[in-house]
């Protein structure tokens, strides 16, 4: 089974049923696996604050949400997370793809992922960092953690994790 | 009229419906007006009534009503894309255009000078986008809900705020209550 949908697997088996998107290469896979699932209802979002407020709504409105999205994100999503996620306590699982770690080409990433971690910390999201593809066996544990807990936490997912990125 | 009359004046419409209200003044207004389980007040995160709302709409079937600002609007413009593309019939959001950030002291928007909401709205894609005048506001938004189309309407008022209180219900049982009269 391809790491994409063990992820959306788990995805479904814990009940998650609205999943927004901000592409990153890293994320193509499993976005296309989510677009296929019929349990589940994508919507692209233009920017990942806005999809964290269309993912607070689902909630509302009684459907499991996650967010699909890349590390630089998190710069513009913490008045989101804290005002509107944390602030009301709310669940959101954060499917992160972790640029700018080993095996990164594009140095400009790494400028984020060297804040992401702390970032992350000093807002108190409990982080997990797959780094090899058994690390996602771990994936419907954080699910459920996430959705008893009802907080924002982060899964950050490096490029080993995806298997690099071919011969660049 | 200014926003807080448009409010007083939709409180009975809106107090059957599930409201996403917009940070600041329209929230702690609304909240004066007719305090309701069904309406959720933002406290904070400017710009996301409208993403919020459509969520819940897509979410469950009741009828969702976002009321937003022109300044939050602009800050969250990404959103007209995604909900002209991603239509929820149940769903109206109500832009309060009084050109200006209302609730940090009526600094101007961009909306009260070249930009017209309606037109970007339009050119997103969303189908049914109906200008009107404050005192219109009621009429048009009881025939958003009763056609049954998701409709944005951009009310255009005067600038001004009335002073009130803050709101200071926790956030939990703000979602609490709303979660529950969503079930309901
Ligand atoms: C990120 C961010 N920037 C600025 C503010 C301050 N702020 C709160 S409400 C508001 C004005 C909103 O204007 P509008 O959406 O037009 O609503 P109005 O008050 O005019 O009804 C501003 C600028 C904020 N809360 N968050
Ligand atoms: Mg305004």
């Amino acid at each position: 089974m391809s790491i994409d949908s063990k992820i959306v697997d788990d995805f479904v088996a814990n009940g998650v049923e609205f999943v927004t998107t901000v592409p990153c290469k890293q994320l193509a896979g499993v976005i296309d696996e989510v677009e296929t699932r019929p349990e589940i209802f994508h919507i692209p979002s233009n920017k990942e604050d806005e999809g964290m407020g269309l993912c607070a709504g689902a909630f509302m409105g009684g459907k499991r949400p996650a967010i699909i999205m890349q590390n630089t994100a998190i710069g513009v999503t913490i008045n989101t997370l804290a005002t509107l996620i944390q602030y009301y306590r709310m669940p959101l699982p954060m499917l992160i793809s972790y640029r700018g770690e080993l095996r990164e080409p594009v140095a400009c990433q790494v400028e984020m992922a060297v804040h992401t971690k702390a970032l992350l910390a000093q807002m108190n999201i409990p982080t997990y960092h797959f780094h090899t593809q058994a690390d996602a066996e771990e994936l419907d544990n954080i699910l459920k953690y996430t959705f008893m807990c009802n907080k924002p936490v982060a899964i950050l997912t490096d490029a080993n994790f995806w298997g690099g990125y071919g011969d660049q | 009229m200014i926003r807080s009359e448009i409010l007083k004046d939709i409180a009975p419409i809106l107090r059957d419906q599930l409201v996403v209200c917009n940070i600041g003044l329209p929230s702690q207004e609304l909240h004066m007006i007719d305090d309701q389980p069904t309406n959720f007040y933002m406290l904070g995160t400017m710009g996301l009534s409208s993403s919020i709302g459509l969520g819940l709409a897509l979410a469950q079937d009741k009828t969702v009503i976002s009321i937003d600002g022109d300044g939050s609007v602009l800050t969250n413009l990404g959103t007209l894309p995604t909900i002209a593309n991603n239509v929820a019939d149940n769903y109206i959001l109500l832009i309060i255009d009084n050109g200006s950030y209302g609730s940090t002291g009526d600094q101007p928007t961009y909306a009260g000078k070249k930009t017209k909401l309606e037109a970007v709205a339009a050119a997103c894609g969303c189908e049914n986008v109906v200008t009107c005048q404050d005192v219109d506001t009621g009429k048009v938004l009881q025939e958003a809900i009763d056609s049954k189309k998701m409709t944005i309407i951009v009310s255009k008022c005067d600038s001004g705020n009335i002073k009130l209180p803050v709101i200071t219900m926790d956030p939990v049982v703000i979602r609490d209550r709303f979660m529950k009269a969503v079930e309901a």
